[in-house]
């Protein structure tokens, strides 16, 4: 076993760590952080419940060896909401009934984030669909998901107007 | 001790109203969008170690050979469990007792008998060295061919078919009727193997603490899966404590205590410390139930108005060697077209396979797709409007039994969706339209239906002096909204607001709440709950009856009704008092009431008890690629009372998306020299993504049902995939003029 020192700010708290090279940063998150909001769906990229923001972008973070993301900024489930006030896009899963079992949410919701961040789907569901498609729901609760995906966007983009007024 | 999942911390401008028939949003809401919602593989007691499963490469044979000392030589292996060292257990994992407990592989020899099948299990420090050690174990072994395929082995007729129908039945003279007929059709489609594939694998945290088990792990029937495991153990039932708060979807597959839920327990009971065991996405593809492939004949004839003279129904399924479930496939003939004869038979293969399970819908799923099919079929071939053949041949009696329907809104279904997708007006020749881009467009259509079922339930109903509420069952919420729905059905059974009550699920120390399956947990735990409500409120009202210092003295019971915390008489509400001031005065810091559901015997004879619904379907085929996409689903559905109807329809996407997959996406391939799945893996297996999903509408349509239950319930979680699999085939055919014949439908179908 080798292991490596790894710097890592998730949610915004720092982390120094000696880290097994062959542990995922969803391993990370999960086992030896216990942020256990990111889930593990498949291990190896197919469903999209481990989505995660490293550095902005999503990534399926099961995917991605821990060591090679040193410096990077993670940002997990866990840190989008401002304690009991929710981020527009998880209230916006609430109000849509965008889940049911909830087991895939933590991935699609850190997936719209980054899918809203990207800018490339505006308000067209067919292409907030696509972008949407690497996170499996079996409970297939697609449809809630693409409209609060909608409403959180137009929410999203009158804040942004009010604070830039 | 129970859970404290903090429900209440949902922000109260998220919740809306309260009570039955309210569109509340889901009360662990909350704690799903910000993940902290806790799922079995989420729990880390202290010295927890992670065990990985090994399994086998092969389909039937058995281990010659395990390198144990390399895996115990990776640096974090603790132990390696293999047959040789497996602890003890009190009870044959081959033994079977009773319909629902199925033969689990526990490393009880080195056999082999399906692919995936557990051969041992590494237990290290960390996931990675289990991982690896697990790699190192390089099982060798002795190979025998694998029996493959729908004509694999000698067929043989089962005993019984799902939960103990008969694999053959009959009503009047099927081939008379055929001989009659004007017209007849017959046709032949087969279903793939098929795997539940929820969202969470199938996970456990176990720690032993002498001969006291705690498990996270998720469950559809806590208390079978506290039964089971303390059987196993030979330990009382009462040791074994559950807790099962969330599941990550269950389909079906997570009913049953599977055979690596409980190699995690044993490989804790080896090493004396907690243990966490998570499936990897292959390894569910083998011990923990799929759907079996069938091969279903229909032939039916048809009188010169389009009336059915006969239905016949045959289905080829699978099972596995040493157990026994059997796809209840040609079944689904027997409920909804009228015909004065009825034949459904069964006959079955057994395979180098898992056992196959219930998964959502098991017989009606795989039956419906067939039999809506072949009534497609039938309309064509006598030149009638499929809707206008359907009803035609509308059942006013169930056909099979002849009972009256407890309810049965299927007319109202079909007029409400045949409207709401615009179905009037559609050519009955296929090949005839197509729309702008020159896509090849078809309308078809399905009928769905799903029988009202109810199991055992009970409930325990607490009214505390300062007015609040407790209700506690140990439900199962595996994403149907449980939570909800149980504590809305809480709410008006102690006449309190929402707000006002604690409602505990999701333990196995609380009351019994039955099975979340069948689509009948709604119905049954449901009832426990309105009758330990009503137990309590019964109690109340007496102590308040009989004090001639309440204002409801001389009331009687049945002359009070409860509501918003307090107590009224039914012929003058301006007469009431408090339910804080009832206790009060009898000096009583609560009072509790129990409750159980069940279905009533009585009734259950009188009636045919059945959900309905009615699907439209519209796809588009690429004329050149034969790229099928569905771009609308319309169904409508009467099922009883509709508890939250946010929710129900919710289910009824799920479901009707479900059927979407069954007609276009879902097949487990077997590799046919092998025997070893050869798509165990979500990029492979194909389930709808959010691209796949068209735009879907699903209506409810009022339905009261005097006899089903107090409530009026029927159940949601699985009729949406009936009925939506044929409409999809049909909408194919109706494009392309190609009956699609197995499924899923693929592009060489429609291009050879």
């Amino acid at each position: 076993m080798t292991t490596l020192p790894l710097s890592l700010t998730v949610n915004g708290h720092h982390h120094e760590l000696e880290v097994d090279t062959r542990v995922t940063l969803l391993d990370l998150l999960r086992e030896r952080l216990e942020l256990t909001g990111t889930k593990k769906g498949c291990d190896r990229g197919q469903c999209g419940a481990c989505t995660v923001l490293v550095d902005g972008k999503r990534i399926n973070s099961c995917l991605a060896l821990a060591v090679s993301h040193d410096g990077a900024e993670v940002l997990t489930i866990e840190g989008v909401a401002h304690g009991e006030e929710l981020h527009p896009v998880q209230a916006a899963f609430i109000a849509h009934d965008g889940f049911q079992c909830g087991f895939c949410t933590p991935g699609q919701i850190m997936s719209t984030l980054g899918l809203i961040a990207e800018g490339q789907a505006g308000d067209d569901p067919e292409r907030i669909r696509e972008g949407l498609s690497g996170n499996i729901c079996r409970c297939a609760a697609y449809g809630g998901i693409v409209e609060a995906v909608l409403e959180a966007q137009q929410q999203l983009a009158r804040t942004d107007r009010r604070t830039a007024a | 001790m129970t859970l404290e999942l903090g429900l209440n911390q949902q922000p109260a401008h998220t919740r809306q109203g309260s009570s039955i028939g309210q569109p509340l949003t889901r009360r662990d809401g909350f704690l799903k969008v910000t993940g902290t919602a806790r799922y079995a593989a989420d729990n880390h007691p202290p010295g927890m170690l992670y065990a990985v499963l090994a399994v086998s490469s092969i389909a039937r044979g058995r281990v010659v050979s395990l390198d144990i000392e390399a895996a115990k030589a990776h640096s974090g292996v603790v132990e390696v469990m293999t047959p040789l060292n497996r602890p003890a257990l009190a009870t044959d994992p081959d033994a079977k007792d009773h319909p629902f407990m199925f033969r689990l592989d526990l490393l009880q020899n080195d056999g082999v008998r399906y692919p995936n099948q557990s051969i041992a299990v590494v237990i290290a420090e960390t996931l990675e060295a289990a991982t690896e050690g697990a790699a190192l174990l390089s099982p060798r072994y002795e190979t025998e061919p694998a029996r493959v395929g729908l004509d694999g082995a000698e067929s043989f007729v089962p005993r019984g078919v799902g939960v103990g129908n008969p694999a053959v039945q009959q009503m009047g003279d099927v081939e008379a009727g055929l001989e009659s007929a004007r017209t007849r059709i017959e046709a032949t489609y087969e279903t793939p193997a098929q795997y539940h594939n929820a969202m969470e694998p199938h996970a456990i945290v176990a720690a032993w603490d002498g001969d006291r088990l705690s498990i996270d792990t998720p469950s559809q029937g806590l208390a079978m899966a506290q039964g089971r495991i303390a059987g196993l153990f030979g330990i009382a039932p009462q040791n074994v404590h559950i807790r099962s708060p969330f599941l990550g979807g269950g389909f079906g597959s997570k009913g049953m205590i599977s055979g690596p839920q409980v190699l995690g327990i044993l490989a804790a009971k080896l090493v004396g410390r907690p243990v966490k065991l998570v499936l990897r996405r292959e390894q569910m593809f083998g011990p923990v139930g799929h759907r079996a492939p069938t091969r279903q004949t229909l032939r039916m004839g048809m009188d010169g108005e389009g009336r059915l003279t006969a239905i016949s129904h045959h289905a080829r399924t699978t099972s596995s060697t040493f157990d026994d479930f059997f796809e209840p496939a040609a079944d689904a003939s027997h409920t909804l077209y009228a015909s004065p004869a009825i034949a459904t038979s069964h006959d079955a293969v057994r395979l180098d396979t898992g056992t196959p399970l219930f998964m959502r819908a098991p017989g009606e799923a795989t039956g419906s797709i067939a039999l809506e099919s072949a009534i497609d079929e039938a309309a064509h071939a006598c030149g009638m409007d499929p809707l206008e053949f359907r009803l035609r041949n509308y059942a006013e009696v169930e056909p099979m039994t002849g009972k009256p329907f407890s309810s049965k809104a299927l007319r109202e279904c079909y007029e409400q969706a045949a409207e709401a997708f615009g179905w009037a007006g559609r050519p009955l020749e296929p090949r005839r339209m197509r729309d702008a881009d020159g896509y090849l467009t078809g309308w078809g259509m399905g009928t769905a239906t799903f029988p009202a079922i109810m199991f055992q339930a009970e409930a325990r109903a607490v009214l505390r002096a300062d007015g609040s509420g407790l209700m506690e069952t140990g439900a199962q919420d595996m994403g149907q909204g449980a939570w909800t729905a149980f504590a809305q059905i809480a709410a008006d059974g102690l006449g309190l607001d929402i707000d006002q009550i604690d409602f505990r699920a999701g333990s196995s120390d609380l009351p019994n709440a039955g099975i979340a399956g069948g689509s009948g947990h709604t119905a049954t735990a449901g009832m426990a709950i309105h009758n330990a409500g009503a137990a309590v409120i019964a109690r109340l009202a007496d102590l308040a009856t009989r004090n001639e210092a309440s204002p409801l003295f001389g009331a009687g019971n049945e002359g009070v009704l409860a509501r918003g915390g307090r107590l009224y008489r039914r012929d003058d509400e301006s007469r009431g008092e408090s339910y804080t001031e009832i206790l009060a005065r009898a000096g009583l810091a609560e009072i509790e009431g129990h409750g159980k559901g069940a279905p009533d015997p009585t009734s259950q004879e009188a009636y045919a008890k059945h959900a309905h619904g009615a699907v439209f379907a519209e796809v588009k085929v690429d004329p050149d690629l034969g790229q099928i996409r569905v771009t609308r689903l319309v169904g409508a559905f009467a099922a009883g009372r509709v508890i939250n109807p946010r929710l129900v329809r919710s289910q009824y996407y799920g479901g009707m998306i479900w059927g979407v997959s069954f007609a276009l996406h879902e097949e487990a391939v077997t590799d046919r020299r092998s025997g070893r799945i050869q798509n165990a893996n979500l990029a492979e297996y194909h389930v709808p993504v959010n691209a796949d999903v068209p735009s879907v509408e699903a209506l409810l349509v009022h339905e009261d049902d005097p006899h089903v239950n107090a409530l009026g319930i029927k159940g949601v979680g699985e009729i949406g995939i009936t009925g939506t699999a044929g409409a999809v085939a049909n909408a194919v055919w109706h494009a392309t003029g190609v009956r699609p014949r197995r499924f899923p439908i693929r592009i060489e179908d429609l291009l050879g």
